[in-house]
C-alpha cells in the first residue's frame, strides 16, 4: 500500500512536469509568443521590448527553468492586459467554478446513482428504460446548447431562475452559500456526469448481482432491500470513487461553456476572456493551473481508492 | 517436415479467424435487426450522411446567401412563419434549414478525419508500445498517460487560440489529442494477444514481427476500436460545435452548427429558433451514434454481452 501511495505520487510528480514541458513548448512551438502576447498590430519595436522583458532572447533551457521553477512555487507570470499575478486572477475566480463543479456533481450524483442502482436491479423494468434515456441524454445533448434552452424554459418562460450571473448568501463571517442562481448552469455543466454515472452504477450493479456471495446473502434470506443496500451498494461504490474523482477534474476544467453562457465569474470565464484578450500569459497560467488541479484530484481519488477496498493489493 | 506442419496449422489458424469472423458480421447483422435502436441509429447517421453528400440537392438554397428583406422569420408553424423557409432565417435573412443541410459537412468532415488521423496514431503507437515493450513502451505510455491527465476541453481551447479559425487546424488538434484513447486501448489489446496461442505459434513457425502485426494482431483490433471510433466521433462532433459556438473553429462565414449556435446565442430571447435547430441538429447526430456504438459494442464484445442480459 505504502509503495503504491508513493509510485502513484513520483508518477503525479512527473506527470506534473510533463505538463509544464507540454505548455512551454506549446507556447513556443506555435509561434513567437511574444507577438502572441501583444496586440496584433504592434510595431515590430513594441514586439521586441516584450521579448526583451520575458527574457525570450535567453536559451530555450533557462526559459523553461524559470518558467518551471516558478510555476512550483505559485509563480504563473503576469497577465498581460490586467498587469495582475496571474495566480491572483486565478484564486479570485476559483471559488466560483468550485461552487458550480460541487453543486453539479452533488446534483448528478443525487440522480444518478439512485437511477444506476434501481436500473441494475431491476434489469427490463420501467427504471432500466430510464436509465438508458438518461444515459443517453448525457452523452447526446451538448451541454452548452441545453444551457440555451434552460434559460429559453426556466428563466425567460418561466421565471424561476436569473438568466445569468452568480448570487451569493453570507451567512456571517464571509463564510458564503450558493443561491438559486447556481441551478441552471449545475443542471447544464452536470448532465453528462450524471449520465456516466447512471451507466457505471447500473453496469456495476449488474455485474455484483451475480456474484457468489450475493447468493448466500440470499439464500440466508436476507431482504432484498438490504442485500442492494448493504452489500451491492457498498461494493459498487468502490469503483465509483475513481470516476467521481475523474468527473470532478472534469467539470473543475470543462465548465468554459457554461461560464460563458451564464456569466459565471469562474475559471473557465476568465479563460474565455483571456483568449478573446490575446492575454496568453493568462491562458497559459490557467491551462498549468487547472492540469495540476486535475492531477491532484485524480491522484487523492485513486489514494481514496485504494483505502476504500481493502481487497486491492497493490504492489510493484 | 516441421516447416509444413507449421504453415498449415497457420492456414487453419486464420481459416478459423475467418470463420469468426464472418460468424460475427452475421452475429452482428442479426443482432442489429432485433436490436431496433441500433437499426435506429444507423438510420439516422446515413440520413445525416445523405444531407451532407447530396445538399445542394435538397435544399434550393445558398447557405451564405444573405437575404436582409426575409431575416429573423420565424419556422413555418409559428405565426408569421412561412413554408418557403421551414425553420425560418437567421439574423441576415439566410434559411436555417439550409444551413443546418450544409453544416453537417463540417461535422462530419471534422467528425470522419480527426477520427482518422486519432485511429491511425493511436494504432500504431498502441502497437510499438504493446509489441515492443520496455524503453519504447515507457515513453509512448507516458506521453499518453500526460494526455489523458490534462484538462481536454482547456487544452482544445487554447490550442484552437493560438492556431487561428479553419478547418484543418481544428481537424488536426482533434486527430492529436485524441490519439491518446486508441494508443491505450490498442495497447491493452497488444498485450493481450500477445499471450495467446495463435500469436505464440505464429511465432514459433519463424513468421516477422511485421507478418504479425499487421497479419494477425491488426485485423482483431478492428473489433475493440471500431466501438470507440463510433463514440469518439460523436465527441469530436460535440467539441467542433463547441469550439465554434465560443469562436474557435472553421472561419465564421462557413455555415456550421457551433458557429449557428454562436450567432443564434445573442437572438436566444427573441428569436430562439436560430440557435435551437442547428442544437437539435447536434443532439440527433449525437444519438445517432450514440445508439450505433451501443449496438456495435454489445454486437461485438462478447463480454458486455454477457453483463447485459
Amino acid at each position: 500500500m505504502q509503495r503504491y501511495l508513493f509510485s502513484r505520487v513520483i508518477q503525479s510528480i512527473l506527470l506534473l512536469f510533463g505538463v509544464l514541458l507540454l505548455v512551454f513548448l506549446m507556447m513556443r512551438l506555435t509561434g513567437d509568443p511574444a507577438s502572441l502576447m501583444v496586440s496584433r498590430n504592434a510595431s515590430p519595436e513594441q514586439i521586441e521590448a516584450v521579448r526583451e522583458e520575458m527574457g525570450l532572447n535567453d536559451p530555450l533551457i533557462v526559459q523553461f527553468w524559470r518558467f518551471a521553477s516558478g510555476a512550483v512555487v505559485g509563480d504563473f507570470g503576469m497577465s498581460i492586459r490586467h498587469r495582475e499575478p496571474a495566480l491572483d486572477l486565478i484564486l479570485e475566480r476559483l471559488p466560483a467554478t468550485v461552487e458550480l463543479a460541487t453543486v453539479s456533481l452533488f446534483l448528478s450524483m443525487v440522480v444518478g446513482i439512485p437511477l444506476g442502482l434501481l436500473a441494475g436491479s431491476r434489469p427490463g423494468s420501467i427504471w432500466d428504460a430510464l436509465a438508458r434515456i438518461a444515459g443517453l441524454i448525457g452523452q447526446t445533448i451538448p451541454n452548452f446548447w441545453l444551457a440555451l434552452i434552460l434559460i429559453l424554459v426556466f428563466s425567460v418562460q418561466l421565471r424561476i431562475f436569473p438568466t445569468f450571473g452568480r448570487e451569493t448568501w453570507e451567512i456571517c463571517c464571509g463564510v458564503e452559500l450558493p443561491t438559486k442562481s447556481v441551478i441552471l448552469p449545475a443542471i447544464a455543466l452536470g448532465v453528462f456526469t450524471m449520465g456516466q454515472l447512471v451507466r457505471f452504477t447500473r453496469s456495476s450493479v449488474l455485474e455484483i448481482r451475480n456474484e457468489d456471495y450475493i447468493r448466500t446473502a440470499r439464500s440466508k434470506g436476507l431482504s432484498d432491500r438490504r442485500i442492494y443496500l448493504g452489500h451491492i451498494l457498498r461494493n459498487a461504490a468502490i469503483p465509483l470513487i475513481s470516476i467521481i474523482g475523474v468527473q470532478f477534474g472534469y467539470l473543475l476544467s470543462g465548465s468554459i461553456y457554461i461560464e460563458t453562457i451564464f456569466s459565471w465569474p469562474g475559471l473557465g470565464n476568465l479563460l474565455a476572456e483571456a483568449i478573446g484578450n490575446r492575454d496568453f500569459a493568462l491562458v497559459q497560467a490557467i491551462a498549468v493551473f487547472t492540469s495540476l488541479a486535475v492531477i491532484t484530484i485524480n491522484l487523492l481519488a485513486d489514494v481514496a481508492y485504494a483505502v476504500a477496498d481493502p481487497r486491492i493489493k497493490y504492489g510493484g | 517436415m516441421t516447416q509444413t506442419t507449421g504453415s498449415s496449422a497457420v492456414t487453419t489458424m486464420e481459416l478459423d479467424r475467418d470463420v469468426g469472423f464472418t460468424r460475427r458480421v452475421n452475429h452482428a447483422g442479426r443482432l442489429l435487426w432485433r436490436d431496433k435502436s441500433g437499426l435506429i441509429g444507423l438510420i439516422m447517421f446515413l440520413s445525416v450522411v445523405f444531407a451532407a453528400v447530396f445538399a445542394p440537392v435538397i435544399t434550393p438554397y445558398d447557405p451564405l446567401k444573405q437575404n436582409l428583406r426575409e431575416a429573423k422569420m420565424p419556422p413555418a408553424w409559428r405565426e408569421g412563419g412561412d413554408w418557403s423557409h421551414i425553420l425560418g432565417t437567421d439574423n441576415l435573412g439566410r434559411d436555417v434549414y439550409t444551413r443546418i443541410i450544409y453544416g453537417s459537412r463540417v461535422s462530419l468532415t471534422v467528425g470522419f478525419f480527426g477520427v482518422l488521423i486519432a485511429t491511425s496514431l493511436g494504432m500504431i503507437l498502441g502497437l510499438i508500445a504493446g509489441y515492443n515493450g520496455g524503453k519504447a513502451d515507457a515513453l509512448i505510455m507516458g506521453f499518453v498517460n500526460l494526455i489523458l491527465s490534462l484538462p481536454y476541453l482547456v487544452v482544445v481551447v487554447t490550442v484552437a487560440a493560438i492556431l487561428g479559425r479553419s478547418l484543418l487546424n481544428v481537424i488536426l488538434i482533434f486527430g492529436v489529442t485524441d490519439l491518446a484513447i486508441f494508443a491505450r486501448i490498442t495497447r491493452g489489446e497488444v498485450l493481450r494477444m500477445r499471450e495467446s496461442d495463435f500469436i505464440k505459434s505464429a511465432v514459433s513457425v519463424g513468421s516477422g514481427t511485421s507478418r504479425i502485426l499487421f497479419r494477425h494482431i491488426t485485423p482483431n483490433l478492428v473489433g475493440p476500436l471500431v466501438t470507440i471510433v463510433t463514440f469518439e466521433m460523436s465527441a469530436m462532433i460535440f467539441y467542433e460545435a463547441g469550439l465554434g459556438f465560443l469562436g474557435l473553429s472553421v472561419p465564421p462565414t462557413v455555415p456550421s452548427w457551433g458557429n449557428m449556435l454562436a450567432s443564434g446565442r445573442q437572438y436566444l430571447t427573441i428569436y430562439p429558433w436560430i440557435a435551437i435547430f442547428p442544437g437539435l441538429a447536434i443532439v440527433y447526430t449525437g444519438l445517432a451514434m450514440n445508439l450505433l456504438g451501443d449496438w456495435l459494442r454489445d454486437a461485438l464484445d462478447p463480454r458486455s454481452r454477457r453483463v447485459k442480459k
